[in-house]
C-alpha cells in the first residue's frame, strides 16, 4: 500500500529561484540560506520518495481573476514551468502522478472536500522553488509530483481548520492506494512576510517560532487560529502558512522533528523549513 | 459589501477581498496579459495605447503609467498581478516593496538584513509612528 513517509514545509520566495538560476547561491547574501538546505538535500536523497504531494499557491500564473479555485489538484501527466514575467525558470518539466492523483481526487471528494481538477496547468515559483531547495539543480526531478494549488491570493483563503482536516482526508486517500509508494507531503509558502503597501517588509520571528513549535506539538489547536491573526502578526502574505496545516493534517498527531531551519531575510521574506516524520 | 471588516484596522495594508477583486478586475487582467512576451513587447512600445485596450478606469491607467503601486492597490490591484508590471520593467519584488514603503531600496534592503520591519506598533492603525 502507499504510505505517507514524511512531511516537509518550506518557504518559496521567487528571488531564491533567481539566485539559484543565475549562479548566485554562493554569494554572501544567499549562502546562509542555501546552507540551511544541505541537510535536507542529503536527507531526501536517502529517503527517495516516489511521489511528492506538493501543496503550494499559484501567484496569478495559472489562475487569473476569471477563475479562482480554493483547492485545485493537478492530475496531468506533466506540468510546464510558467513564464511569470521574467521568462520561465530553467528547471525541469514537472512529471505528474496521474493515477495516484485521480485516486486521491476521488477519495478526497468523497470525504466532502470539493476539489477542482486540473488536467492542464503551468506551475510557478510557488511549486518550483521548493523543488529547487530540496533537490538542487538536477537534469530531471527525481520523483513524480502532484501539484495541489490553494487559493491565498483573493481573501479569504480556506481556514486553517479546513486545511488541517483536508490533510487528514489526503492521508486517508494515500493510505488506501493499492500500490507500494513512498509519498511525501509538502506544505509551502510563508513564513512572515508582507509584499504590499507601507507595511511591506514586516517580519515576526516570534510569531514564526511559535507557529513552528505549535505546528509540531499543538497542531490541532493551532488550526483554529483565525486569518486575521496571521495577517496582523505575520503580514498580508504570511497567511500562506495555512497551507502548512494541510501537510501537518496528513501526519500523525505525534510527530518527530527531523530538522528545522529559519533564516531572515530572503528578499522580503522570513524563510522557514521543517522536516517531520511520524513517530511510529 | 457592508459593515466593517476586521482587517480594516491593520496599518499600511489592503486586503484583496471580493470587493477589491471586483474593483480591480480589469486592472488585474491587464497585468495577467503581461505573462506573454509578445504582450510585454507591445506594452513597452506604447504603454498608453496598450492600456486603452482594457476596460480600466482612467485613474487606474494613470496609476500604471506612474508606476504608483500603492495607488494601484487602492484601486483594486493585487500585488501578485501587479508583479507582472514590474517584471516587465525588469524589477524585483524587493524593488517594488521598497517603492511602496517610500524607502530608498538600499535602506529597505538594510532593514530586511537587520531582521525586517517590526510588528511592534504595526498591528493597529494609530499605534505606529512611521507607518
Amino acid at each position: 500500500m502507499a504510505k505517507i513517509t514524511a512531511g516537509v514545509a518550506t518557504s518559496h520566495v521567487p528571488a531564491i529561484g533567481a539566485a539559484l538560476d543565475l549562479g548566485k547561491s554562493a554569494d554572501p547574501y544567499w549562502k546562509p540560506l542555501f546552507d540551511g538546505y544541505e541537510f535536507s538535500k542529503r536527507w531526501i536523497a536517502a529517503e527517495k520518495p516516489d511521489v511528492v504531494f506538493l501543496v503550494y499557491n499559484d501567484h496569478a500564473t495559472a489562475f487569473s481573476l476569471d477563475c479562482i479555485p480554493t483547492f485545485a489538484i493537478g492530475c496531468a501527466e506533466s506540468f510546464q514551468p510558467a513564464d511569470e514575467g521574467w521568462g520561465p525558470r530553467p528547471v525541469p518539466v514537472v512529471e505528474g502522478a496521474p493515477q495516484l492523483a485521480a485516486h486521491i481526487t476521488q477519495s478526497v471528494i468523497e470525504s466532502d472536500f470539493d476539489l477542482t481538477i486540473m488536467n492542464r496547468m503551468e506551475v510557478d515559483h510557488g511549486l518550483t522553488v521548493p523543488l529547487s531547495l530540496m533537490f538542487g539543480q538536477p537534469k530531471a526531478w527525481p520523483c513524480k509530483i502532484i501539484p495541489f494549488a490553494v487559493n491565498v491570493v483573493q481573501y479569504p483563503p480556506p481556514s486553517g481548520r479546513r486545511c488541517y482536516n483536508l490533510g487528514k482526508a489526503i492521508r486517508k486517500a494515500v493510505d488506501s492506494y493499492d500500490k507500494d509508494l513512498k509519498v511525501q507531503i509538502w506544505g509551502t509558502g510563508g513564513m512572515s512576510h508582507q509584499l504590499q503597501g507601507p507595511r511591506a517588509g514586516l517580519i515576526n520571528r516570534e510569531f514564526d517560532t511559535m507557529f513552528l513549535d505549535r505546528l509540531i506539538n499543538d497542531a490541532d489547536a493551532l488550526s483554529m487560529m483565525p486569518h486575521i491573526d496571521y495577517v496582523r502578526e505575520a503580514g498580508s502574505e504570511g497567511v500562506e502558512l495555512v497551507m502548512w496545516l494541510i501537510m501537518r493534517g496528513a501526519l500523525d498527531a505525534e510527530v518527530e522533528e527531523v530538522y528545522r531551519f529559519y533564516h531572515v531575510p530572503a528578499s522580503n521574506t522570513a524563510v522557514g523549513h521543517v522536516i517531520l516524520k511520524n513517530k511510529s | 459589501m457592508t459593515g466593517d471588516k476586521p482587517y480594516d484596522n491593520i496599518p499600511g495594508t489592503v486586503i484583496f477581498d471580493a470587493e477589491m477583486s471586483r474593483r480591480g478586475y480589469h486592472l488585474n487582467q491587464f497585468c495577467m496579459s503581461l505573462l506573454k512576451e509578445q504582450n510585454r513587447e507591445r506594452f513597452r512600445l506604447n504603454e498608453r495605447a496598450y492600456l486603452d485596450e482594457w476596460a480600466m478606469s482612467e485613474e487606474q491607467k494613470q496609476a500604471v503609467l506612474a508606476r504608483d503601486y500603492n495607488k494601484m492597490i487602492a484601486l483594486g490591484g493585487n500585488i501578485y498581478f501587479l508583479a507582472k508590471i514590474f517584471a516587465t520593467d525588469g524589477k524585483s519584488f524587493q524593488y517594488a516593496a521598497a517603492l511602496m514603503t517610500g524607502m530608498a531600496q538600499e535602506d529597505y534592503a538594510n532593514m530586511m538584513l537587520k531582521g525586517g520591519r517590526s510588528v511592534e506598533n504595526n498591528r493597529y492603525k494609530g499605534e505606529q509612528s512611521d507607518g
